[in-house]
Parts: C-alpha cells; sequence; structure tokens
C-alpha cells in the first residue's frame, strides 16, 4: 500500500457500545432471575401464583428468550459495535441507524416480555414470539445489517479480519432461519398458525432451534472470542490459518445437525441419521477453534492467574469446549436414547449459556467498561470473587441435573422381573424435587455473582469519564488495491464483504437445502393414515389453549419407539399422525408424561379436577393450577378465522364450514358438560376447560381408533 | 429409500464444490501470509499528536 497516503483522524463511536453493555448488564439480570423464579417453580409449585402470567408455561419461554435474545443479543453487539469499529479502522456506518437498532432491539424485547407474559405464542421453542415481533425483529435486524456493511465498506483496513467473517455468516444465517421458521399465517392482529404441520413443522424447527444456538449462541460469540482473547491477552491469536478452517468447516457442518433433537421421532431416518453425522463432525470445528483459543494464551497462563478478565475467558472457552464434546455425545441415538426429555439437556445448554456465553460476556465487560471510562476497574477482589462464584455457580447447577437426568431415564426405562415398568411417572418426577432445589442453589449463586459484578462496573463508572467519542487516526484506503507478493493470503475474498456474505449464505445453505427439500416433496417421507381427521372446532381451540399454556415446555407429544414408552404410554408416533398440527408439539423435555396418547386414558372428570388442582389426582405433582381456564370463556369470535386459515393451509374442512364450526363447537362442548354433570361437576359449556378437554381427549385416538376397527373386523 | 439418490448426488456435487473451492484458493496465493493479520490487529491507532 501507499504509504505516503495523509492518515485521517476520526473517532470510534463508545456511546453505543455503552449501551448496549447497560442492556446486557439489565437483561442479564432480569433473565437470570426469571430462570431462577422458573426452577424454583418446579421445587415449590405454589410459586406459579395461581395465575395465568406468572405459571410456569409463560414463565419458561421468558426466561429462555430473555438469556438468550436479550442478554446475549445485547452481548453480541456490545462486541460486534466495539471491535468492528477498530478492525475496520472507522467509525459506525451511521449513527441513526446505530440508536434505531439499539432502540429497535430493546423494543423487541419489551413486547417479547409482555405478549409471551399475556400468552401469546408460536408454541415453538426460541421462536416463540408472535407474527407482529417477527416483523419487527427482522426490520432491526436489517438495520444492524445495513449498518454493520455500511461500516464494513467504508473501512480503512483492507483485511477483513477472522471476527468480521463471523459476523457476517451470524448477520446473513440468522436472517435466513428466522425468515423461514417464522413463516405463519396470521389470523388475529397476535395470533398465527404455523405454515409447516408436524414432521416439517418439527425439522424446520429444530433447523432453526439448533442454529439459533449455532448462529447466535456460537458464531458471534467467535468472534467476539476471537477479537478479545488476542487483545486482552495482547498476543497474536495462535493460528491464524486454523481460524480460517474453524469458520468455513463451522458454519457448513453445523447447519445439518438440527436432526439431533428429533432422534428416534417420526422424523424420517436418513435425515435423523445425517443429523447425527455431522453433529459428530462437529466436534473437530469446534475443537479447532476452542484450542485455537485456548493456545493463543501459551506462554502468558501466568497473566491468566493475576487477571480476572482471562480467567473468565479460560472457563468460557473451556466451557465451550466441554459443550461441544457433549453435543455431539448426545447426538449420538443410543446416548440419545437416555438423554433425550430429561434433565441432562438443561444441564448440557447450561454448560453452554452460563459457561460460554455467560463467562465471556462477564469477561468483555470487564475489560470493556474501564476502557470506554479511562479508569481502572473498581475491583479486581470483588471481579475475583465473582469468578469464583460464578465457576461454582455452574458446578451446582450443572452437577445435580446430570445426575437427576441420568437417573430419570433409568428409571423411566426399568422394568420388573415380571414385566412391569417398576415405577409410576410421578414417582420419577417427585424423585427430582431434590436436584431442581440444589440446581436452584447453584442458579442463585450464579446470579449474585452477576449482581456483585453490576455493583463492580456501576462503582467502576461512577469513577471515570466516558469518552463517548474516542479519537484515531489511520490512513485511508488506496482507491486501486496494488497486488504485491507475500501480503495477500485468503485476500480476495477478506476484500470482499458483499461475496463473502453470498458464499457463507450458499455454504449454510446446503445443509438446510438438503434435509428439508427432500422431506418436503418426497411423499413416502410422511405416509398418510386414512383414520387421522382435523381437529373439530372445539379440539382445535383446546389445542390453542394448550399451545398459549405453554404445555410444551414440560410435556412431549412423541412415543418414541422403545419398549418403555410402548408400554407406558401406548402405541408408537407415526409421521402421519401429525399432519393437521399447526403448529407441531411434540416437545423437548419430559417434566411430566408423555401426552401424546393421552385421549381416552382418563374420564373427562378426571382431566377436570387436575387442571383445577393436579395434586388433588396426582399427590406430589409440581404441575401449576391451571384456575382461569375454569373463569375464561372459549374466544368463538375468531373460531372462523381459525378455519379459514387452516383451510389456506390445506387442512381439508369442508366448504362454508368457518360458518358453522361454532354450532359445531357448542354440540361437542354442551355434550362434554352433560357428561361432567353425571360425575355431578357443574360448570358452563362455554369455559376453556371444556376445550382443552376436548382436546386432551382427542390426541392420539385416531390411530387407537383405527387397531380397534381391525380388531374388530378380524373377529 | 428414493432419498438416496437425492444424498449420494449432492454429496458429490458438495465435496466437488469444496474440492474446487480449495484449489482455487491455493493456486490464488490465498494461503501466503499467516501472520500478518493476526498481527494487525493488535495495534490500536490513538492518533500519534494528541
Amino acid at each position: 500500500m501507499d504509504n505516503t497516503l495523509q492518515t485521517e483522524k476520526f473517532y470510534y463511536d463508545n456511546k453505543i457500545v455503552k449501551w448496549f453493555a447497560y442492556a446486557t448488564i439489565l437483561w442479564g439480570l432480569v433473565g437470570m432471575l426469571v430462570g431462577l423464579l422458573a426452577a424454583l417453580q418446579l421445587v415449590f409449585p405454589v410459586l406459579n401464583l395461581n395465575t395465568a402470567a406468572t405459571s410456569f408455561g409463560r414463565v419458561r419461554p421468558v426466561h429462555t428468550n430473555a438469556v438468550i435474545f436479550a442478554f446475549v443479543g445485547n452481548g453480541i453487539f456490545m462486541g460486534v459495535y466495539y471491535s468492528l469499529q477498530r478492525l475496520c479502522k472507522a467509525r459506525m456506518f451511521s449513527d441513526a441507524l446505530s440508536k434505531l437498532h439499539f432502540w429497535g432491539w430493546q423494543l423487541i424485547i419489551v413486547c417479547a416480555a409482555v405478549s409471551l407474559l399475556a400468552g401469546y405464542t408460536t408454541g415453538k421453542e426460541y421462536a416463540e414470539l408472535e407474527w407482529p415481533i417477527d416483523i419487527l425483529i427482522t426490520l432491526v435486524w436489517v438495520t444492524f445489517g445495513i449498518n454493520m456493511f455500511g461500516t464494513i465498506i467504508k473501512r480503512r483496513e483492507r483485511h477483513l479480519y477472522v471476527a468480521i467473517w463471523f459476523y457476517i455468516a451470524t448477520f446473513v444465517t440468522v436472517a435466513m432461519l428466522h425468515i423461514v421458521n417464522s413463516w405463519e399465517i396470521p389470523f388475529t392482529w397476535m395470533k398465527s398458525y404455523s405454515w409447516y404441520a408436524g414432521v416439517q413443522d418439527a425439522l424446520v424447527q429444530w433447523w432453526y432451534g439448533h442454529n439459533a444456538v449455532a448462529f447466535f449462541l456460537t458464531t458471534p460469540y467467535l468472534g467476539v472470542m476471537y477479537y478479545f482473547l488476542p487483545k486482552i491477552a495482547n498476543r497474536p491469536v495462535y493460528s491464524y490459518r486454523l481460524s480460517i478452517i474453524h469458520f468455513w468447516a463451522l458454519i457448513f457442518l453445523y447447519i445439518w445437525a438440527g436432526p439431533h433433537h428429533l432422534l428416534y421421532t417420526a422424523l424420517p431416518d436418513w435425515a435423523q441419521s445425517l443429523g447425527t453425522v455431522f453433529s459428530v463432525m462437529l466436534i473437530a470445528p469446534s475443537w479447532g477453534g476452542m484450542l485455537n483459543g485456548l493456545l493463543t494464551l501459551r506462554g502468558a497462563w501466568d497473566k491468566v492467574r493475576e487477571d480476572p478478565v482471562l480467567k473468565f475467558i479460560v472457563v468460557a472457552v473451556t466451557a465451550y469446549g466441554m459443550a461441544t464434546f457433549e453435543g455431539p455425545m448426545l447426538s449420538l441415538k443410543n446416548v440419545n436414547a437416555i438423554s433425550h426429555f430429561t434433565d441432562w439437556t438443561i444441564a448440557h445448554v447450561h454448560v453452554g449459556a452460563l459457561g460460554w456465553n455467560g463467562f465471556l460476556t462477564f469477561g468483555v465487560l470487564y475489560w470493556l467498561i474501564p476502557r470506554i471510562f479511562k479508569t481502572n476497574l473498581f475491583s479486581q477482589k470483588l471481579a475475583n470473587w465473582h469468578f469464583w462464584i460464578g465457576t461454582l455457580g455452574i458446578v451446582f447447577y450443572a452437577v445435580p441435573m446430570y445426575w437427576a437426568g441420568f437417573m430419570q431415564s433409568l428409571a423411566w426405562k426399568e422394568f420388573t422381573p415380571e414385566g412391569q415398568l417398576k415405577y409410576q411417572f410421578l414417582e420419577t418426577v417427585t424423585q427430582m424435587r431434590p436436584f431442581y432445589m440444589m440446581r436452584s442453589i447453584g442458579g442463585t449463586l450464579y446470579l449474585l455473582g452477576a449482581i456483585m459484578m453490576t455493583y463492580n462496573l456501576i462503582k467502576t463508572i461512577r469513577a471515570g469519564k466516558a469518552v463517548n467519542d474516542e479519537a484515531a487516526e489511520a490512513a485511508p484506503l488506496a482507491k486501486t488495491y496494488v497486488e504485491h507478493s507475500g501480503s495477500h493470503w485468503h485476500r480476495w475474498i477478506e476484500r470482499r464483504p458483499m461475496q463473502m456474505m453470498v458464499l457463507s449464505l450458499i455454504v449454510v445453505g446446503i445443509g438446510g437445502l438438503i434435509e428439508i427439500v427432500p422431506t418436503f416433496l418426497v411423499k413416502s417421507n410422511i405416509p398418510t393414515i386414512s383414520s387421522v381427521k382435523p381437529y373439530t372446532p372445539l379440539e382445535l381451540q383446546g389445542r390453542d389453549i394448550y399451545v398459549r399454556e405453554g404445555c410444551y415446555t414440560c410435556h412431549s407429544q412423541m412415543v418414541r419407539p422403545f419398549r418403555s414408552e410402548v408400554a407406558r404410554y401406548g402405541e408408537y408416533s407415526k409421521a402421519g399422525e401429525f399432519v393437521y398440527d399447526h403448529p407441531f408439539q411434540w416437545g423437548s423435555k419430559r417434566t411430566g408424561p408423555d401426552l401424546a396418547r393421552i385421549g381416552g386414558k382418563y374420564p373427562n372428570s378426571w382431566h377436570f379436577n387436575h387442571m383445577y388442582e393436579p395434586s388433588s389426582m396426582s399427590p406430589g405433582s409440581i404441575m401449576p393450577s391451571y384456575p382461569w381456564l375454569f373463569e375464561n370463556d372459549i374466544d368463538t369470535a375468531v373460531m372462523g378465522a381459525k378455519i379459514r386459515a387452516m383451510q389456506t393451509l390445506g387442512v381439508p374442512y369442508p366448504e362454508g364450514f368457518d360458518k358453522v364450526a361454532n354450532v359445531e363447537l357448542m354440540k361437542q362442548a354442551e355434550s362434554i358438560k352433560q357428561n361432567l354433570a353425571g360425575d355431578k361437576i357443574e360448570i358452563k359449556s362455554n369455559r376453556e376447560i371444556i376445550a382443552l378437554i376436548a382436546y386432551l381427549q382427542r390426541m392420539g385416538t385416531d390411530i387407537k381408533l383405527e387397531q380397534k376397527a381391525t380388531t374388530a373386523s378380524n373377529n | 429409500m428414493s432419498v438416496l439418490y437425492i444424498l449420494v448426488l449432492a454429496s458429490i456435487a458438495v465435496a466437488a464444490f469444496f474440492l474446487a473451492a480449495y484449489v482455487w484458493s491455493v493456486r490464488n496465493d490465498q494461503f501466503e501470509d499467516n501472520k500478518g493479520a493476526a498481527l494487525r490487529m493488535l495495534q490500536d491507532d490513538e492518533p500519534t499528536k494528541q
């Protein structure tokens, strides 16, 4: 490059970084506090407070959404806005877009929390937000993208450092995942049905869900690692070549791994196998990246002993290594047969979330805030205390959950010598309570650490003075690039951010296309079952209540083809049973029993009493009570719109059914009311509980009826 | 399992794509300097004269 060029003076925008840092801290505390509430609700069901907005099924999505999109989300933007400006030697493209991005994201968070607590949910994990918020997310994400690419284009450093590739891949992949998975058909201004049904919905959802982990919790944080770790340790990354392999291999392989969330389900076998194979291969780039991070510190371990910032980062990268080793192991079918639906999964994600995301965020905050405020950290000692309390918190969280998961799964599978299931499901739940209590203690410790950090940082901020616009100097980019030997490695792509984005999109697109397209187009993947019929209007209303109350956060609807599950729940689930399920509700956790074949198992009165006070029917149950279902009326005003939406999605309701649906609904509700009256239960037929009972009694019965019919004809 | 035909074809296509990309990148001297970028990011660009 031409050395005679005049250097230019410009200013980095620290103010926006500061704002995102504050938001990260605030939402981190909120998200963790809500998590602690959810954890305690599993020990003391009374903490559900008998109110809709505070029951576990609504609180849990608030926790997951808050820690992922509010805490880590703001953490990503904090890291990106700080590092991107410095790596590009340029101020952010537009201060106005930065502000719009910041406030837009906070608005999304507030809307998300309010709407989730109010019961507006799509029923798809980590994609629960309803369609108007989905649109808002898309707009704000694009704002972020324009701001990022604008900055990259006006940069003064020609080379795009590895951290920026991770940011670009994050931007483009999250956009793709969000748009495809949120494809839904609205029928009111806050409610919609998923465009996809059953098996296909499950595949799209976990393609999204797993890659929310990959491209929201991992790739942007890897970018943050690749910038902040070398910067803090003041030594270059161990191997820049390895970082290239890490990047391309990671983004290519990750996208395929989604189906490992659906092993042994009704998803076609070939897709399950692809999920497993690619998950196992993921060890290579993941560990390559982890080692690249840790080896950057070679010869600097004396600094790690002294500096709490580096301690946090070392544990973060180590936790990344542990989680990315465990993930592939959990994707093996034989391991997954035990781990799936248990608290093992919860332990696994928390090693990643508390260790990798949490600790990396804390490390960056401790380093960044004093720099922006041109002062020293208020107390190194307090930060060290935070480090140890936080680490202990992770251990106290993860160990009981591993133990609980393993124990519960083995109990589910145990048979007596006579060939009967040894444990009632409820017994395996009550055994979990001490573990849930210990987990809450771990969570409390972790939260305590975060509170200490907040105090420490507030003191630091008070002692310093913010440099909102930090002066910097660099030579402008020469208009024409003169190639000369020895300095253009990986150069072509690194100088072309847009091509980089397109190539990243192609690389991440391959996996999704190959898994999703055949599942949609090859008919033999989802054999239809003639006895499977659409839900009646009352059942559909009941199903929407099931989704609204977040029943899927604790109950699966997927009987896997194991002896223990068939003995406990009934015939294993078939792909053809779910063709009218918009959205699918297979769930990912069995805090309560599977419900795929609950229909006809208990009388209506049992469900009635159980939903009013679960422990009256199941002593020791940790399920919340749902008293509001007994007071709220079924929302019949939207019945027609619901039917029409379903017809658009291809559900074969007859022409004009939307007009008469409410008549059908009342007929069925009346018959349930009469049936309950037979058991001396008085309830109006238009209460929500009636619809929920109708849905619960329908579940899984289509196949049961068919079997009865075949046995009858055989006799 | 008609899906196998799709998968085999797709695998070969993807493998070929990556092989071609790799050959291109080596021929294009993309792997010439693997130190510079890692070192440059460590330098701060504070103004020389305050």
